[in-house]
Formats: C-alpha cells, structure tokens, sequence
C-alpha cells in the first residue's frame, strides 16, 4: 500500500536536462516542484572533481555513470519475427543515471535542427513528390516551425556558454560560421573553442574541395563565462575527458554547471534522489493525472499527489512510463494504429580513420572540439538523384586521446599481440578520424512496446525495443562515408580507410546515445502523443519531454532541440496552461 | 539574583554626540519599536550570531553548537525567547551586562568563546535593539548543554581570572582624530563583527594579543585567518578598499576566495551589510599600522629536489584551475600568487583545503559556489607539503615551510577524503548540498 504524501503542485520525473530547465523554469511562477530522480545525487565535487574524474577503466570502459542493467535494462530484437532479449550489458547506446541525467556525461555538441527538419514529410512532397518517400516510412511534421522554437535555441545557447561562429544572424550568412543552419538573432555567447591540429587539416582539406568547413558549436567553454542564471563557468582545459565522464572545471554545461546552483536554493524546489517512478496515477475517469507512484531506495512505495506530472526521463523511459501507466493507446505495428510506443528512431555514423606523419597530440581534446561541414546534412543538397531522405553532417572531432577506448590502427594493422603494440606505439600519435553524423527516419517496424516475457525489479514488464537500419538509411550513411573519405583524402594522410555502417543495428557496439521517439509530437492525435506543446493529447495534465517527442530523428546531436523544445514547453504551461488548465490544442 | 555591574559611564562632549548617532546607529526619542527591530536584526547579521547558536540542523537559535576550542568543547546557547531554556527572562540590562561583561544572567562567567571581549565594544542602543530582534524570534525549547572542559576552566569562576588578565571591558570610544567614517568601520570590526576573535592572535591560555590586533590569527580546526593590516605578504595589504568590499560582499575578489569558516561569515553575516558599512569597514582596515615581519625565507631554502617535487605534483593537480603560473582564472578559480592564505606563517589553511577540499561562498549575488575537491585520498602527508612547500615559493611567493607532521597534524583533525565511493553510496563532502524532501 503505497503511503500518500503532501500534494505538490508539479512533479519532474526525472531530473536531467530538460528536468532542471522545466524546475528553474516553473519555480519562477512560485509553484511549488519536485523533482524525483532515479539516481543519485551529484555534483562537480567530489564527484566529477578534476584527476579523479579521468579514469577511463572507471567510468568508460565500466560504465561509471550509466544506467545499471541490473536495475534497469530493456529488450532488443531487430524485427518483428524475432523473440527480443534483455540487454544485460548496454552498447550502442548508454543513457544516464543520476542528478543531471545523460547532460552529465554528455561531448557538449551542441547543434540547433535546420528549419526543414521540422516539416520533412510536407517539404518532402513539396520538393520531390509525394512517391519519394517509402510507403513503410513514417516521417511527419512536428507540428512546430523553427522560427517558433529559434527564440529558446538562443536561451539555451546562453545558459550554457556555447563556443561557436554563427553562420546565420538574422538572416546574413556570416563568414566561418555554418551557412545553412537557421537564422539565429545573435551570434554564440563565446569565441570557438582553440582548434586541434587535426581540425586544422580537415578544415584546410575541406576547402580544397570546395567544402564550407566550420568549428562545431561546443558546450564546452572556451573562456570564463558567466551565465544568464549569474552561474559561472570555468574555462575548458581541453583535458580530453568529456563523453562518458563528468567535468571537473566546471566548463562543460550541465545542470549542475548552469542550472543547479541557483535552483537548489529555491525555497518552492526539492529534490528526492535514488526514486524509481513507476506509475502515473489517474483520477476514475483517467482524464487527468493525479500524481506519480515511486519506490524508494528502502522500497517503500510512496504516491506523491501533484497537479501536473511531467515526464522528464531518459528518451524511451518516457514511452515506457506512459505505456505502464495506460496513458495514450499503444501503437500496434499490425494494424498501424495506436501512438505510444509509434515511430522510434536513432542515428546512423560511420567513420574514416586517417593515418598521417605529423604529429596530432590527440589527448588535446574536447568533447565538442571539431571542424564539419553541413552540406549534406538535412535537405541541404539535392536529393533527387540520390534517392534517399535525410542526411548528416561529417565533422573531425578531436575528443581526445584515451589510452583504451581513443584510437585508431591501420586497416591491415595486426589484430593483437607485438604487432598490435608496435602499431598502436606507431600511430597513436599520427592518427584522427573523420565522423559522419546521419538522421534516422521512422518507420512501421521501428518501435517501442511492453516486454511480453522479461519484467523489471518491481514486476512489471521491461521496454522491448523493435529496430533495425533501413535500405534509406544504410544509403543516406554510404553517401556520407565517400564525402568523408574525399576530404580524408584532401588530407594527404599515408593512408586512409572507411569504416561504413553496414547489414543489421547491432545494439551491442557504441554508437551514439541519441534514441528518439515514441511519445511524437504532432499536430495530429491519431500519429502522436502530444500536442505541439508537448502536452498529452489524452491526459491534459500530464507534459512530456526530451527526444522522446521527435517524430523522426536529424542529423544532428539532440540536446539543443531536446533544451528548446523544453524551454518551449514551460513557456506554453506558463503563460497558458496555469491560466487556464485544459488542452491547450482543442481539435 | 541577578549581577548587575555599573556601566562605566564615559562622560560624552555634548558635540560628539551626534557623531556617536551616526556610528552606533540612530538613537532618537521617536525611534519606533520596528525600527529598533530591524536594526537589531541587521546586527544579529553583523555579528553573526545565528551560526553559532544554531546547531546544524537545528532550530535558529535555539543554540547546541559545539564550539571546539584548544581546551575543550563549549556549548552554545539558545538564545530564543523561551523563558525557561532561552533568554526570555532576561531583561535588557541582563542582556547588555552579558554581553558587556561577560557575566550572564544570574551571575556566572561566560567563557569567551562567545566574544563578550568584543561586544563590550557595542553601544547600549545597539545592545537593546539586538535583544529587541531577538524577542520577536519564535520561543524554541530546547536545553542547552555543558561545556566540557578540563578542571579548572570547567569552574566557570576561573573566568575571573582570565578576564582580570585580558579583558578590556567598555563601549568603543570614539577616536576625534578620525572621520565619522572611519569610527563606524572601527566601531564594527572591534564590537560586533568581532573580526579580532578569529583574525588576531591569541596568547596560550587563548587571550587576544591586543598588540597584535587583526595581524593574523587562529580560527580553529587549523584555519589560518589572515592579517587584516597593511601586511602584504600574508593579509590583505594589497587589497584595495574595493577589492575588500568585493570580498565581503560576494566571498570573491580578483585577488582571493574565501575558505572555511569564512565562507559560513560571508554566506551568513557580511553580504547582508549595507555597502555604507562595508565601505566604513575597508576604510577603517587600510589604516591599519604595518604589522612587524620577520624576513620571508628564501626559496633555496627549499631545495632543488624538493621545489621540483612539488612542481611535479602542482602540474598534474593544481594546474587545470589555478594554471601553471598559479594566477588561476580571474572571476573563476582563485590565484595562489601573492595569495595571503598561501603565504600565511600557519600554513592551517592551504593545508586545510588541499586535504579536505573547499567550497566559495555563493551569496545570490554570486550563486555559484565553487569548489575545490579535497586530495587527501590521494596525496599522502609527505606530498602534501612538497606541494604546499612548492606553492608557497613559487611565483615570487615566500613561506616558512612545512613538513609532513605538520600536514599529519591537520589531516588527523579533519576528514580529508572525498573520492566518490565505488560501491554506490552516497558520497559525502563538507559542503554537499543535501536533499530538501518533504517526506
């Protein structure tokens, strides 16, 4: 029996990302917000303190601030014929745990989505007929435009301390920046991170080609900076420990560097850490949502009553949540109706590792220190001839140089033994890779349900996830890979190999941590979960963030859209909702 | 039956007194009783008594604290209203010899780790409107405990003693030869700032060297607090009357950060003065006569193996904040050149914060709350002064030196580790922020 506890008027499920923003944001109204976490709590010290934070046995290569499977996992099969299996080990993608979630351990690539991302069915058909796209894809519009969403970009920008060269200020493409992103009203709050010298090479190499190469824009700062919030920021140290670990120096944006400082002393917040949410809980006419039911670290059950639930969780945590608790219908792939769970995507990369006779110095490194370029990203080029839809963008990260995970050998290197070492003693130093960065549409077959078989520590079911890479994308990552391996070769390296994605997704190697979908957001209840301000079409009380809510996923990292669209949210349930508590779009 | 001592009475030129109004606060016959409130409110601030009489996590007040000092542990107090465990019978006259004399109500010695030797500088109004705001506070029962100390300071009586020996009893008497400014600073720093209790030197038996007041002193747990005065070495000579109110303002200045205790003064007592009084106060402060020095040592003192031990150690975990040449980042993390806490005589506090780690203060004015982690998980007591020996010469710095039992000596009394656990639990840290559930 789950004992009741004093009602609050807003409760976070999940305190990362967008559950911090959410909190900073609606602790201004004066309401009173908690925050349940399933981690624990954590901060730059001790627990992310510099020379402690740079074990990469530790926290890489063991999973020092990942979600624990013994705990939590989810089941995985490529298609619906096959029995999905519980994932004991998580590879290709590895989600957060704790206070700060995966903006923890995240690189600090920061991208803003291009205009036409968020209208790709409708600019698709417009520009190359409806029969272009492939009859089992289930892309759609966001139901949001970027010039809705530009104005919290730029909060987000600013509250993190972006390094960068804008490429578009309203409108007037500026030189070094990136041409065809978006208009944005003002330039980056800070200078571009100093470029490595393998970043150097690709930039001139890219050039060559005819490319337009520009420095990635990076959470990571590269000078002090004080932020809109009044919280300040350390300059990065280029200490090559971003993805996978905690910053040290206070310079990689996260909640705990931008956020945490000033709303922890907020009198209306709190906090409960090491808080499983189990349930959403729903009055007799399951209209509205009355609160959540968690389980604490002693086990206790609680049902905390709140006013409005947001789900803030981790991507597919979000679709899980709604899925146990009965809020939206489950999307049936057989029939193709239903919503939660509908239009599951992730990203496609590949690789060329490039082998040159100068030296690097690699460990140099920052998680968004890089050169791209962003002509094929998107619907920035033609894809008519090409026959596929989307794209990436293909950058040279110089993250850093970690002994085990962070390097590169020669294609006919030996596999191990002396001739491994005599490789690795030869290349570590003369080596960098090119990366490509490619969207994943949706599609019937790709999707996110309740485990029939495997169930969680509390007895209910585990998430099954049904996915694999298709004809378009496997097509889309082959075009990148060859522009990639040009530029590699405009590098004049001694040698060169691409490293493609090809056949099945394998959940097992380390991709990218970017899953989206299966709560979309839409502007049509029968193809998504919520309405363009992320509010449940079914329970009006109930918000849902995070990449979640993407329809289909872009070329880019997430987090911007991801922080946007949050900032969007909380605008909406302030000037809007609490005035009025209902659907805030009436169909 | 109540002691009750005579004031001494110092006879006032009629032509002072409106300079004393204007440094001990306004005193006037319509001077309604909100505004005594307020006023004493704000010298509760001033003076910092909240910190201790509030046990952590206790009620405000309501006292329980323990006080180590280098003869034991004293107790504070609860100096709520309650009239059977606070101060709720007291009358302001019992208030005021308290803190006049140190002799409480019903006639007992206060031991001076409540710093009557410096709040017998404060004005009578100023004392009456302290117990004014203090009897708007909610009454909170709660007892208070014994000191424990050895015989025969345990005999409170002893106090007589020490106070023939040390204790100057009487108001702050107005220097003519000052500006009205310049007194409202000294009438702080001596009375209820108390600033001397920790930045001035105690003799043995913990009386203040009034010969060396405000050149450096003891704030237990092994905190060096630093010269107030003119030193430049190792106080805050070369701050400018900007850089110090910067300081007391917000923690942080572009020449230091505050540490330790200091950081519980700033976040509790001096970011709420009014910039008239920390003006007054820097005012005061840079005229402080030069402290007498001793020669610096110099580096060669240290040795070639020793110094290159040190810088070895200082690059690999000092350099990604306070970068190599020791000039930090400006705003962001403190530098250690010219600092005066690294060049302290008592290396107490670089010692301190290298073992244990330290957090800034973070006023809303500045909310950040850097922090330093701790390194005494992973540097042992013999690498701790190479680095603090390193710091503490390098970059035109110069220190006596210390040694590893002088590290040991610190690192006994405190709890220096704070790696974060590998077996999932809660890691703990002197500053972690804690959770504000409602359960």
């Amino acid at each position: 029996m789950a004992n009741p506890l004093k009602p609050v008027d807003v409760v976070l499920v999940g305190f990362g990302w967008t559950g911090s923003i959410l909190a900073e944001q609606l602790t201004q109204t004066g309401l009173q917000v908690l925050a349940l976490e399933r981690g624990k709590f954590r901060d730059t010290v001790p627990d992310f303190a510099t020379t402690q934070i740079q074990d990469e046995l530790r926290y890489a290569a063991r999973d020092g601030l990942f979600q624990d499977t013994a705990r939590d996992t989810l089941t995985f099969r490529n298609s619906v014929d096959q029995t999905a299996l519980p994932m004991r080990h998580l590879g290709s993608f590895l989600p957060g745990v704790g206070v700060g979630g995966a903006g923890v351990h995240w690189n600090g690539q920061l991208w803003r989505f291009l205009p036409e991302d968020f209208v790709i069915r409708s600019h698709t058909e417009q520009r190359y007929g409806k029969g272009f796209i492939p009859a089992d894809m289930t892309i759609q519009d966001w139901g949001i435009t970027y010039a809705e969403l530009e104005p919290h970009y730029d909060t987000f920008d600013y509250l993190c301390g972006i390094s960068g060269a804008a490429g578009n200020i309203q409108g007037q493409i500026q030189p070094g920046g990136n041409p065809f992103e978006g208009p944005r009203r003002r330039g980056y709050p800070l200078p571009p991170l100093k470029r490595s010298y393998p970043t150097v090479l690709f930039d001139k190499a890219a050039k060559e080609i005819g490319f337009k190469p520009f420095p990635c824009p990076a959470a990571n700062a590269s000078a002090a900076y004080k932020n809109t919030l009044d919280v300040q920021m350390g300059p990065c140290t280029y200490c090559g420990y971003c993805e996978w670990f905690g910053c040290g120096n206070y310079s990689k944006a996260s909640p705990q560097t931008t956020i945490l400082p000033v709303l922890l002393e907020r009198k209306n917040f709190s906090l409960r850490t090491q808080c499983d949410v189990t349930r959403i809980n729903l009055d007799s006419t399951s209209k509205r949502a009355t609160g959540v039911t968690y389980v604490d670290q002693q086990g206790r059950q609680f049902e905390q009553p709140a006013s409005l639930v947001i789900c803030c969780t981790f991507a597919q945590h979000n679709a899980l949540l709604l899925l146990l608790s009965r809020i939206g219908q489950p999307y049936d792939p057989k029939t193709n109706t239903g919503v939660v769970g509908r239009n599951y995507a992730y990203q496609i990369t590949s690789g060329v590792d490039v082998f040159l006779d100068e030296i690097m110095n690699p460990f140099m490194g920052a998680g968004a220190l890089g050169q791209a370029i962003d002509e094929f990203n998107g619907d920035n080029f033609d894809h008519g001839p090409e026959g596929f839809i989307g794209g990436g963008y293909i950058a040279l990260w110089t993250t850093g140089g970690r002994p085990i995970l962070q390097h590169q050998l020669p294609a006919d290197a030996p596999k191990w033994g002396a001739g491994w070492k005599k490789a690795m003693a030869e290349n570590y130093l003369k080596s960098a890779s090119i990366a490509t960065h490619g969207s994943v549409m949706s599609y019937r077959d790709s999707y996110l349900d309740l485990d029939p078989t495997y169930r969680d520590v509390y007895g209910d079911p585990l998430l099954r996830l049904t996915f694999d890479f298709h004809p378009n994308e496997i097509k889309m990552s082959g075009f990148l890979t060859d522009k990639a391996a040009l530029i590699a070769q405009a590098m004049k390296p001694r040698s060169f190999h691409a490293i493609p994605r090809i056949g099945h997704y394998s959940i097992v190697p380390y991709q990218t941590t970017h899953n989206t979908g299966g709560c979309a957001m839409g502007a049509d209840p029968r193809t998504s979960v919520v309405n363009k301000y992320l509010q449940s079409w079914d329970v009006h009380n109930v918000f849902v963030m995070g990449s979640s809510v993407f329809p289909q996923n872009a070329g880019y990292n997430p987090t911007g859209t991801v922080a946007a669209l949050a900032y969007w949210a909380a605008d909406a349930i302030k000037n809007h909702y609490l005035r009025s508590p209902g659907p805030l779009v009436h169909m | 039956m109540d002691v009750v001592h005579p004031r001494s009475l110092t006879p006032l030129i009629t032509g002072w007194i409106a300079l004393a109004v204007l440094i001990c606060g306004p005193v006037s016959a319509n001077d309604t009783g909100s505004s005594e409130v307020a006023r004493g409110g704000y010298l509760v601030r001033a003076g910092d008594c909240e910190y201790c009489h509030t046990d952590s996590n206790g009620q405000p007040f309501a006292g329980g604290r323990a006080i180590p000092t280098p003869f034991g542990v004293i107790y504070s107090t609860n100096i709520t209203p309650d009239a059977t465990t606070g101060i709720g019978q007291w009358t302001s006259q019992d208030f005021y010899t308290a803190l006049h004399t140190g002799i409480r109500r019903g006639g007992s010695h206060l031991y001076p780790a409540f710093p009557y030797p410096w709040f017998t500088k404060i004005s009578r109004a100023d004392v009456d409107a302290i117990k004014a705001y203090l009897d708007t506070l909610a009454p909170i029962k709660q007892s208070n405990k014994s000191a424990e100390l050895p015989w025969p300071l345990s005999w409170r009586g002893a106090m007589f003693v020490w106070n023939t020996l040390y204790f100057d009893e009487g108001e702050y008497k107005i220097d003519t030869t000052q500006s009205a400014q310049w007194n409202r600073g000294a009438y702080l720093v001596q009375g209820v700032a108390h600033c001397g209790a920790c930045h001035t030197p105690d003799n043995w038996l913990g009386g203040t060297k009034h010969s060396e007041a405000l050149e450096g002193g003891n704030a237990g747990m092994h905190w060096a607090a630093p010269g107030l005065g003119s030193n430049l070495r190792d106080g805050v000579g070369g701050w400018s009357a900007a850089e110090i109110v910067e300081y007391l303002k917000t923690g942080a200045n572009a020449k230091s950060a505050s540490a330790g205790p200091m950081t519980d003064v700033v976040m509790n007592s001096t970011q709420y003065l009014s910039d008239a009084d920390l003006d007054a106060i820097a005012l005061y402060l840079k005229d402080r006569p030069h402290a007498a020095h001793e020669t610096p040592p110099q580096t060669h003192d240290l040795g070639a193996a020793a110094l290159a031990r040190g810088q070895a150690l200082f690059t690999d975990n000092c350099t990604a904040c306070h970068n190599p040449d020791g000039r930090g980042v400006p705003k962001v993390f403190p530098p250690l050149t010219g600092s005066a806490s690294i060049q302290a005589n008592n290396a107490g506090t670089v010692i301190h914060v290298v073992l244990a780690g330290s957090k800034m203060a973070a006023p809303s004015s500045l909310p950040t709350g850097l922090s330093m982690p701790g390194f005494g998980w992973k540097l042992d007591d013999r690498e701790i002064a190479d680095v603090v020996n390193y710091a503490r010469h390098a970059w035109g710095n110069r220190a006596p030196l210390v040694d590893a039992e002088t590290v040991a000596a610190v690192r006994k009394d405190i709890e220096p580790s704070d790696r974060p656990s590998r077996d999932g639990a809660s890691t703990t840290h002197p500053d972690a922020p804690v959770n504000r559930g409602n359960l």
